[in-house]
């Protein structure tokens, strides 16, 4: 009797012993990796900061110099401001047709590409590792590499620039939706090849049903994302409200009144598409 | 009887539901792609699809693809001062020396040069002159007099080979090509591959075979004074001229530092504010909406706006790609982290408080081992997709791999220098995926999964 709760005790002092080793190794990972994440931090602020053109102390007192600049001249021609957004609307239509555009465009070559590389529906199954394999290098290339390219080939203008998000959206959404493929019910499309249905009419009548509700809410971000990529490529060389902020701002002073004109309208839009596709997809999302 | 009454009723309502609901599926199946389709053509007119088919340079594709993985070597006499230069792409930093010669060029004389070409093609320089042996063809001969440029060409050359002028004959054969002018002849030798890749011309390991390199990488002699062999090739190849070893790998590092930055700064920044922001932790609704409207701000506002205002504070560099992601990725962050902070489960808090602990306890060990596997992957997802705004923003601000790729494609001649750093991204932006991917399973599933 004596022995057991001897024994009792001693497991429990060495429980107690082994949990707080534990604990303290633990303690010691979390305090070494929190002291080689602030090193990481801190040496690569310094670096950074050498390796910046002007330097981070010296900036840190001027960043609201460019924006004051821009506040005060638009709020002097503030008259000029409604008659600038009209006249910069036709940009950002352009803006927002490439991001259409390639959304679309990604979304129907990515709808076939992931219902081919889904294991459970693919056409030929040994095509599924590559396909996946090539949607992970789209997804992999930055928009602006291609559209560069482009640029050369085709000259700048919107063309370019939707083809590189095309490009980008295809891989990004490809992986998306392949994972919502893999979560289909199978029963519809067992019962579509029961009575002789071919692959194509298999996914369209038994797995796109299913699956569009998230197919559009994942489109919807990806074209929130779009807006604003198109946008940037805009800014590089390739149409659309982007290269008018450029020009704008490479004219300087003087012509700030367009900056800020530009800058408003493009928060405007992102915003309202934020809001927009963040209700439907809610809706979508809910309904499924 | 009543009892059918009540059936029928609602069978036939019912029936009439689903009549409805199929019209209406009718009519959305063939809406929606029909309304795709007019989209399209919209685009196709309004981005002048058509046009741009004629506009497209195609020969500068052509160009660009053959760039991107051969090179060509000019053998130039200057016809001005006399002399003859062999040259890897023209460049200076690509000259042979006097006393090196390519395998394809012998040298006749001090002005003059027998050079075979690819397809048993070959070219003679002597002096300003120039002979183009076309193999079945015959020989096509150009030559400086006085102020002119004579072209004596058989007839049997297809007349879209040569664009000859007075002042310039232009000769391009599927074997080479050959300018004359009255300032230069030259010949492009055309031969496959990325040619100095790793040692210049003035390296003593240049030309050198793998084998021959790692036994003198064991146990040669010093080719290179006071140095070994290994480290003397190591710091050839690091400070190679033509390729810019040294300056790419900084890009790279630039670019990567940029997202590692901005991430991790914006969730340092992000999460104190997102407990501000979350309903259960603040009961202040003002505050509470204070941070949300900046947070939607901030995101709104978008990394391009912030990226030029940032950079005329900063101007140019890494610093400055990294606070513009730092800034638009706060917005994102918060809003995330305020979101999960909402859907915390409220069981694991009230057991610590039970126990007697103090706020700060109760935050320690009731919330943060909730919420740290949803924020890390968040992060580290972030971190794989800034390492590509990154370039972009690198691109803008004139900082990192995107300023050296857009200087390329300006240049619009060294199309292997940008296929070799557009190889360079997708192989950053894939080990980047890779290693998060790893990251987040480990920390997610604490490393028993794979």
């Amino acid at each position: 009797m004596a022995d057991l709760s001897m024994g009792a005790t001693q497991s429990i002092d060495d429980i107690r012993g082994a949990y707080l080793a534990m604990t303290r190794t633990k303690r010691l990972y979390g305090a070494i990796m929190l002291i080689v994440f602030v090193a990481l931090m801190t040496s690569g602020f310094i670096l950074a900061d050498a390796r910046n053109a002007g330097g981070f102390w010296n900036g840190i007192f001027h960043i609201f110099q460019f924006p004051g600049e821009v506040l005060a001249e638009a709020r002097e021609k503030a008259a000029n401001l409604p008659g600038l957004m009209v006249k910069f609307f036709p940009s950002l239509i352009e803006t927002l047709n490439i991001a259409a555009a390639s959304t679309l465009i990604g979304a129907l070559f990515a709808i076939a590409l992931s219902l081919l590389a889904t294991r459970s529906l693919a056409k030929f199954p040994w095509l599924i590792t590559p396909i996946r394999r090539v949607m992970d290098a789209m997804r992999a290339i930055p928009e602006i590499v291609i559209a560069l390219v482009l640029i050369f080939i085709l000259g700048g203008g919107p063309v370019a620039a939707m083809i590189a998000i095309s490009f980008h959206t295809v891989g990004a959404l490809g992986k998306l939706f392949s994972e919502v493929n893999e979560n289909a019910s199978l029963q519809p499309v067992e019962g579509l090849a029961s009575v002789g249905a071919s692959w194509t009419q298999r996914m369209w009548l038994g797995v796109l049903p299913q699956v569009a509700p998230n197919y559009v809410s994942y489109a919807l971000l990806r074209f929130e994302i779009n807006i604003r990529a198109s946008a940037i490529l805009g800014f590089v060389g390739s149409g659309g409200i982007g290269y008018d902020l450029k020009t704008a701002f490479s004219w300087g002073q003087g012509r700030y009144d367009e900056v800020a004109a530009i800058f408003l309208l493009l928060f405007l839009t992102i915003v309202f598409f934020d809001q927009v596709s963040a209700y439907y997809r809610n809706k979508l999302v809910g309904r499924v | 009887m009543a009892m059918l009454d009540a059936t029928e009723a609602p069978l036939d309502d019912l029936r009439r539901a689903a009549d409805a609901a199929f019209a209406r599926k009718r009519l959305i199946g063939f809406a929606a792609p029909l309304a795709v389709l007019v989209y399209f053509a919209y685009i196709f007119v309004a981005f002048n699809i058509l046009e741009l088919a004629e506009r497209a340079r195609m020969d500068n594709a052509a160009v660009l693809v053959s760039d991107a993985y051969s090179y060509k070597t000019h053998v130039t006499h200057n016809n001005r001062t006399g002399g003859l230069t062999i040259a890897v792409e023209g460049e200076k930093k690509g000259t042979y020396p006097e006393n090196m010669v390519p395998d394809f060029v012998t040298k006749t004389g001090d002005d003059a040069a027998q050079i075979t070409l690819s397809k048993g093609y070959t070219a003679q320089i002597d002096g300003s002159s120039l002979w183009l042996d076309v193999p079945g063809r015959g020989t096509i001969h150009v030559a400086v007099e006085g102020r002119n440029i004579i072209l004596d060409a058989p007839a049997t050359i297809p007349p879209n080979w040569i664009s000859a002028s007075k002042a310039r004959v232009d000769i391009t054969t599927p074997g080479g090509r050959a300018i004359v002018t009255r300032a230069r002849t030259e010949v492009f030798h055309y031969a496959f591959g990325w040619e100095l890749f790793w040692f210049t011309l003035d390296s003593p390991f240049y030309g050198k075979s793998l084998g021959e390199l790692v036994s003198l990488a064991m146990h040669g002699p010093p080719l290179v004074q006071g140095k070994g062999n290994l480290s003397a090739m190591v710091s050839d190849v690091w400070n190679n001229e033509m390729w810019r070893h040294k300056d790419v790998m900084w890009a790279i590092f630039e670019t990567i530092l940029m997202a590692f930055l901005g991430t991790m700064g914006a969730a340092l920044v992000a999460l104190p504010l997102a407990f501000i922001a979350a309903r259960n932790f603040n009961r202040l609704a003002p505050v509470r909406f204070a941070v949300r409207r900046v947070f939607d701000f901030v995101r709104g506002v978008d990394g391009l706006i912030w990226t030029i205002i940032l950079s005329r504070a900063f101007g140019p560099g890494p610093l400055t790609g990294a606070l513009a992601i730092l800034l638009t990725d706060t917005g994102s962050f918060g809003k995330m982290f305020s979101e999960a902070l909402e859907n915390v489960d409220n069981k694991q808090i009230e057991g610590i408080q039970s126990t007697g602990a103090t706020p700060l306890q109760r935050y320690r060990f009731g919330v943060i081992p909730q919420i740290t596997p949803v924020f890390l992957s968040q992060i580290l997802y972030y971190l794989e997709s800034n390492t590509r705004s990154a370039t972009v923003i690198g691109a803008i601000t004139g900082g990192g791999i995107g300023l050296l790729l857009t200087q390329a494609i300006i240049t619009q001649k060294d199309w292997e220098e940008v296929s070799y750093y557009i190889v360079l991204i997708i192989v950053m932006v894939m080990v980047m995926d890779w290693v998060s991917g790893i990251l987040r399973r480990r920390l997610i599933s604490g490393g028993n999964d794979t």
